[in-house]
This record gives C-alpha cells, structure tokens and sequence, in this order.
C-alpha cells in the first residue's frame, strides 16, 4: 500500500483529508477488533473478581430486612440464582449480554439496564460539564502562568492549584455546602432537583443547574489543577522548540505564536490525560455523588458493591470499559487530527 | 495584557456571579408548596414492605398501603382497613370486618378476597418473618366480600401484634395473583389503599405521592403531597435537615452528634416517643462455641466490666436508657425487672475470671478475643472501641475488626467466625417476633442474618419460647417471658446494653408524625402543619 497519507506539512483544512486517508480506518478498525477482546478479557476479570467478595445479594436484603428464616433465604437464593456455580452463572450472564441484555437487578425490582439508563443523564451532565469546566480553567490558568513563570501571577496560579490539588474532594464538597447552603442559602444541600416543586420549562432547567453548580466546581477543582499544571509546563517545554523561534523570526505576533503554534501542540498531553482520566471521573465522582445525593452512576455502583447486587455492578462496569475503551480510540483518532505526524506512522 | 485579564475576569466572575444569579431564582421558590410534606431516608429499592421488610421501605410503604388495623400507644387495635373485630376465646379465630367502599388507587374495590390472597401467598410465603408470625395460620375465609376470618390450628397471640400495614401488607389481588411476585412492576409502582396514592419515582432522587381524593377517611389525609427524599450519607441528610429541605425523618435518620446539634435548636424537635413498636435495644453477643466464652461466668465477668451508663452517655449520647435484659421497657406488658443484673465492678469481673481458670499471663493478659461491631455506624464502632478498652483493665486483650456489611454478616451468621460483636435490632411488638430469634437453639441456622449466632442452646429457654408462641392466656405468657429474661440475664449469650430511642426528627412546624407507636412508619394521614 502507498504512503499516500505521509505528508509532513500541516494540511490546509484536516478534514476531508482525514476522511480520505485510508490509514486512519484501518487503524480504527484494528483498534476495533483489539477492543473487543480487551472487553471480554474484562468481563471475565470483574465476574472472577466480584464474587470473591465474602457475603451475597440474598443476606445483605435479609439483613436489612432485620433478619428472617432459613426457608426465606433459601427461597431467594434460589430466585436469584445463586445456587449455581460460577462458570455457569458466567456464561448465563454472558449469554444475556449478547442479547444485550444486561440481567435483572432482585435488589432493586428493575432490569439492569433501565437503572443504568435512568442514572445516565445526571452522571454525563456531572462528568461533562466538570471536565469543560476543568479544561477551560486549566488551560486558561495554564497559559496564563506559563507567560512569565516564576513572576507573580505564576506563583498565585500554583500555589492555588496546588491547594486544589491537594484538598479533599468531600471535605471540599462539604465546605461548599456550609458556605452557599447553609450560611448563605443559594443554593440546595444536595440532590438532582427539586422534586417538591413543580417545575417545567426554563424554571426546572434553572433547578437542575442550582444543583448541579456546587458538584461541578467540587469536581472540577481538583481537575483543573491537574491540567493547569499540565498546559502550563507542555507550554514552557515547546517555547524553547526550533519552530517556535523560526515562527518568531519570520515575524509573527507573541499572541499568533502563543495560540497557534504552542497552544495547539501543547494540548496534546492534555488530550491524553482527558482520555485516561474521563473513565475514571465516572467512577471517581462517587465521593461527590454521595455528598451532594447526586443520583449518578458512581453511587449506583457504589450501592450495589456494598449489597452484592452484582448484576447491577457487572453492568456498570461492563459499559464503563466499553466507554473508556471507545474513548481511547476516540482520542487516538484526535491525535490523527492534532497532529498530521501520528497518521503517518 | 486585555486578553489575560479579561479570561481571569470571567473565571472569578461566573465562579462568584452563578451561585448567586440562581439564587435570585431560589428565593422565588424557595417555599414549598404549603401543603408538602418533605421526608427523607436513606437510598430505596422498593416501595411494598409486603415481603421486603427493609427499613426505607417500612417507612415509606405504608403511606401508600393502609392496614387492617393500626395500634394504640398500648399495642390496642385500631380500626383502619378493618372496622371491628373478633378474637374468639381460644384465640385460634380472628374475624375482621372490613370497611365498606373502600377502593384501590386504580378504582377496583377493595375485598377480603385481597386480604385473604395476600395472608396465604404473600406473608406466609414471601415475608422475611411472616412465616413464623403466621406459622399457625391455616386458611383466611371470606365468608363475604366484607368479612375475612383468620384460622389458627393453635392460638395465635403473636399475630395480634402484627396487622400494621408496614409488618403485615395487603396486596392488590388483581394486580398480582398469577405474577411473579419478584418481578411484579407493581412493587416499583404500588396501588394501594392508603391516603396517599403513588406518582412518580425518580430512583436515586425522590418518591413523589399525593392525596388519595377517594380516601375513606373524608377528613384526610391533611396535606396534599408527600416527597420522599433518598439521600444515602447520614451527613447530607443533616444538612438537608438544617437547610430546611426536609419535614422529616425516622428511624435516626442523622448522626446522633448532629441529632443532638439539632435537637437543640428551635427549628426541630425530636419527640420522645413514636418508636415504641420497634423497642430498639444495643447488645454485646458471645460466639459461646469459643472455649473461653463457653463459660458462663467469663460472660459474667465482661458484663461486671461494662459501664452501662457511661456507654449509654457517651456512645449513645443520652438517645436510650440502661438496660436489664433481652426485653426493652418499651414493651411494658412483657418487661420483667426481676433480672440478673451486673453492676459496674472491675474486682468482681476479676474475681470471676481467676475463678474461672484464667489467670493473669506475665503481660497482664488472661486470654484474647475478637470483636466485630456492625459496620453500619459510628455508634458500633464506639461501642467496640469501649468494648475494648473496658476488657484490657479486666486481662482480656481483644482485637476489633472491621469490614462491610455483607462480610460481617457472612462472618457472624455463615461462618460464625467471631468471638463477640454488637449490633442493635428491634424486640418489635411481641417478643415472639423480635426476641425469640436470638435465644431460640432452634433458630441456629447458618446463613441467616439475625438469627442465633451465638450458638446458645438451653432446652429450658426454647420450652419457654415454644410456649408463649401459642400460649392462649396473656397473664401466663407474660410469666414465660419473665422466667425467659431471668435465665438469659443470668446465662448470658447477649449483654442488653440499652432500649434506644430510635427517635424521628422533625421539623417544629409538622404536627401529628408521632401519635403512635409506628410514629412516622405510620400512614401520616392525621399529619398536617402548624
């Protein structure tokens, strides 16, 4: 196959090229087909693991129930399923997922998947918005301390990164809460809207957002540190590339060079933290879902490793590596468009 | 440097101006509609404690589900589904007669044919402790559509306590007969009888009801909506408490310290009763498989060691009182103070151990134990930590160990790889219910989750158990029971550390949410604001 994609020059417009270059499709395709034994081998990992854990499903609802008879247990068990042996409850839950059915959750009275769905829309909104949120911080914060490091404006920047950093999300979480709703009274304790008021339209769309606003600055926080630190060193490491100098030999304006020149290379790194991190922030925004009562995944996932509801549980991990998976592909495809060099080795 | 600044401008500016735009938003809205009432518990799975007794769901279904009767703050029947009723003398008969024209949330009247269908198939079936509290019940009549009449084959002084809809729930017979009664879409969507008919559930968030217009009860119920708020962590449910997004709560529904915290300021009250039906007791148990604590007097000796009025004082920060034995005084018919009892005294603890063989090793310790405290609440910890502390001044060394919910259980009722624990449970109305469980030799049963996990046997305690189960003539059940507290105070598997108040909170302006022994587990109808 020719090299026909192998162009050092950064292309006029990356698209329709992108389109046209037959290297990116069989790079997603490969990706692709790994995935899908990564998926499985996880699969089969998170079923071995989960049902080490000591205690089942069945004595966990009997004990909250504050106790019962040997036949009750015994009859549930047996509802439930948990009379049969570990390979053959694999492979029966195997089996569902090819039907992409993600199994009954006893627990809860609901199939699996529509407690997962019913959870998506606050986790997304959470996730995503704390990771724009920390993306336009970090960057701003980044390129704004890497001007001049070590002068006044830097130091602020990372001695405030630095405390965000290293202050602890529900300490932080619970701080916010006593600040803006109890001293302050702006805004709700927790929860993902008012369910005493009937609201609709722009009013409930407002609701949800008072909500929302204290856990994404707590989620956000300890982000945007993470990639203020981040920019602000790419930034500094490439000023002292070549192309930066012949850039400014041949004329161009600080602000042209800054943005189009380092910026852009400097987001590299950061797209690739993004890619690492996003799964993570779906699992790691549990603290924060559990001090705001925020209806996410995190504490579904949460509930459900404490009962052993581990239908729900292979569920939500089940699709987190599906999603964290396709996000790693995705952000491969991304360094394709960032950076003309990667497409062409 | 125009850019730099303005990009800073806006960061500090939204971080500042948004909390405090919406908030021009919430004070337009920040009232609630005047007639809501706001609960909160922690996380719901189901909205039926027909056959899922889970503390949530008790407290919420039976807002939803009226019962056959409701109690009196002396356990007395009261009339709600049922308007009267008849015990025959050998107590084997029960005769309801239900009220006329009372209908099901989706309009289908209510008969005794549902009631009849929910005793045989759902609680003697599907009731985690239905089957031994109806264990003697052989058939329900409905002679009419009005009239159920429960048959016993022997006298069933147990089941009188149990009728509450939050213990013993009336199904809809039309809705679930013929279904799988695990997968019935009804136990997340209920139809009911109560005053207060299901809307909408948001999980994670919110169960939303509202007035049954069509309640028998004309007069009621007195507000017009019930949010229930789910909020998991104990923490955020105290702060939703004092940022007034909440009416009530039940079952300690806070951390005690911010219970205490609350309590004293005058936005909330804690009311002293309204948890009498639970009669909650804090216990010590002894794996009594283990060779030390095989011996009774080793029991009795760690019960000298134990400051009762200080765990109750610091532990349990003043929400309970000392206790006697296995029977709560909450329960007055059934309590017994002609117990052993085991005053605070390290010599004596002591003397015992020495006469029992276990003398002093070169480093001051006697022998060493294990200790496995609930892991549900702070409370347990503490207890285990004073546990600890309270046994090395009397040369037990012991261990404490932790771990979650499912392990410990799986430790103590599967494996019964333990030496001592504590935990809390509820005597319940009857001690046939709430009590026997732990002393009976024949509730030793691996896998069962607060069930006899000490291993105690004593032929002469399960006599009595056995006994008062079906014993027809109330004075001589109260003599069974007495003799039971005298043997189990004097033998020791459990050391009764105290009858908590397993109060609810309130906000000062609900009125009526503790007016029984179920206090806010009851239907609420009867609760309105100032």
């Amino acid at each position: 196959m020719a090299r026909m994609g192998c162009t050092a020059t950064w292309p006029a417009s990356a698209l329709p090229d992108i389109v046209k270059n037959s290297r990116i499709w069989r790079l997603l395709l490969s990706r692709l087909g790994r995935s899908a034994v990564i998926v499985a081998g996880i699969l089969v990992v998170n079923f071995s693991l989960l049902h080490l854990a000591p205690g089942d499903a069945v004595s966990v609802l009997a004990g909250e129930s504050g106790g019962a008879d040997k036949e009750y247990v015994d009859r549930l068990r047996e509802t439930y399923g948990l009379g049969r042996s570990l390979p053959e409850q694999l492979i029966a839950y195997a089996k569902g997922l090819l039907r992409f059915d993600l199994g009954w959750s006893f627990r809860n009275n609901t199939s699996v998947s529509e407690l997962i769905w019913s959870r998506v829309p606050a986790t997304l909104l959470l996730v995503g918005a704390s990771v724009s949120v920390a993306v336009f911080i970090g960057v701003v914060l980044g390129v704004a301390s890497s001007r001049r490091p070590n002068s006044a404006t830097d130091n602020v920047i990372s001695v405030v990164s630095l405390l965000a950093y290293a202050t602890p999300a529900f300490w932080l979480g619970l701080m916010l809460i006593v600040l803006f709703s109890l001293k302050l009274g702006w805004l709700p304790t927790g929860g993902f809207r008012s369910a005493d008021l009937d609201l609709r339209g722009f009013a409930a769309a407002v609701d949800i957002a008072r909500h929302a606003v204290l856990p994404i600055l707590t989620l956000s926080m300890f982000y945007s540190a993470i990639y203020a630190r981040l920019t602000r060193a790419s930034m500094l490491e490439l000023a002292q590339f070549d192309y930066v100098r012949t850039a400014y030999a041949k004329g161009l304006s600080e602000r042209a060079v800054r943005y189009r020149h380092v910026l852009r290379n400097a987001l590299l790194p950061l797209a690739t933290l993004l890619g690492i991190q996003f799964g993570s922030l779906l699992g790691g925004a549990i603290v924060i879902e559990m001090v705001f009562s925020w209806p996410g995944l995190g504490r579904l996932a949460f509930e459900a490793i404490m009962a052993r509801d581990m239908n729900v549980l292979l569920g939500i991990l089940f699709l987190s590596s599906l999603l964290v998976v396709f996000i790693n592909i995705a952000v491969d495809m991304v360094y394709a468009i960032l950076d003309p060099r990667i497409r062409a080795h | 440097m125009p850019d730099r600044r303005s990009a800073m401008k806006v960061i500090v500016g939204s971080v500042i101006a948004i909390p405090a735009l919406l908030s021009e938003q919430a004070m337009a809205q920040a009232a609630p509609a005047a007639k809501t009432l706001r609960l909160v518990t922690p996380e719901l799975t189901m909205l039926t404690s027909a056959f899922n007794t889970a503390g949530p769901i008790y407290q919420v279904s039976a807002k939803v589900f009226d019962g056959l009767v409701d109690y009196d703050f002396d356990f007395n029947m009261t009339p709600q589904l049922a308007t009267s009723w008849d015990v025959s003398k050998d107590q084997r008969t029960i005769t309801f007669n239900l009220r006329d024209g009372v209908k099901w949330h989706d309009g289908k009247p209510f008969t005794s044919s549902d009631v009849a269908w929910s005793a045989m198939n759902v609680w003697k079936v599907a009731h985690p402790r239905g089957r031994a509290t109806f264990e003697d019940l052989t058939s329900v009549d409905t002679p009419n559509e009005l009239m159920a009449v429960f048959k016993f084959s022997k006298p069933a002084p147990v089941s009188l306590m149990a009728f509450h809809s939050a213990e013993s729930q009336i199904l809809p017979r039309h809705l679930y007969e013929g279904t799988d009664l695990a997968t019935n879409p009804r136990n997340v969507a209920p139809v009911g009888t109560g005053p207060f008919r299901f809307v909408g559930w948001e999980r994670g968030s919110a169960v939303t009801l509202e007035k049954n217009p069509e309640y028998w009860d004309k007069s009621k119920p007195l507000v017009d909506r019930v949010v229930i708020r789910t909020i998991p962590d104990a923490a955020a449910r105290s702060v939703a408490f004092e940022a007034q997004e909440v009416d009530l709560g039940g079952s300690m529904p806070v951390a005690l310290s911010d219970a205490r915290r609350l309590k004293d300021l005058p936005q909330f009250v804690i009311p002293d009763k309204g948890f009498e039906a639970f009669a909650a007791q804090a216990w010590i148990e002894f794996n009594v498989r283990r060779p030390e604590l095989r011996d009774v007097r080793v029991r009795q000796a760690i019960a000298h060691a134990l400051d009762k009025n200080f765990m109750v004082r610091a532990i349990w920060l003043g929400f309970g009182t000392v206790a006697t034995g296995p029977i709560s005084t909450a329960l007055k018919q059934f309590y017994s103070k002609d117990v052993k009892t085991y005053a605070f005294n390290i010599e004596q603890a002591n003397k015992l151990l020495d006469d029992a063989g276990y003398k002093r090793g070169a480093n001051g310790i006697r022998f060493k134990i294990t200790h496995d405290p609930l892991p549900i609440a702070e409370f347990y910890f503490r207890t285990g930590e004073y546990f600890k502390q309270a046994l090395q001044k009397i040369g037990i060394d012991v261990e404490l160990r932790t771990q979650d919910y499912a392990t410990w259980i799986k430790r103590i009722y599967t494996d019964n790889d333990f030496d001592s624990q504590n935990a809390t449970s509820y005597n319940l109305p009857d001690p046939s219910m709430g009590v026997k469980r732990y002393f009976w030799s024949k509730n030793i049963a691996k896998g069962v989750p607060f069930s006899n996990g000490s291993g105690y046997s004593n032929p002469a305690v399960d006599a009595l158990l056995e006994s008062a189960q079906v014993e027809n003539d109330a004075a001589k059940r109260v003599e069974q029971f007495a003799s039971f507290q005298r043997i189990v105070t004097e033998e020791l598997p459990q050391i009764t550390i105290a009858d908590i108040q397993w109060f609810q909170l309130e906000s000062r302006r609900v009125r009526g949410a503790a007016n029984g022994p179920y206090g806010m587990h009851g239907n609420l109808a009867g609760v309105s604001f100032a």
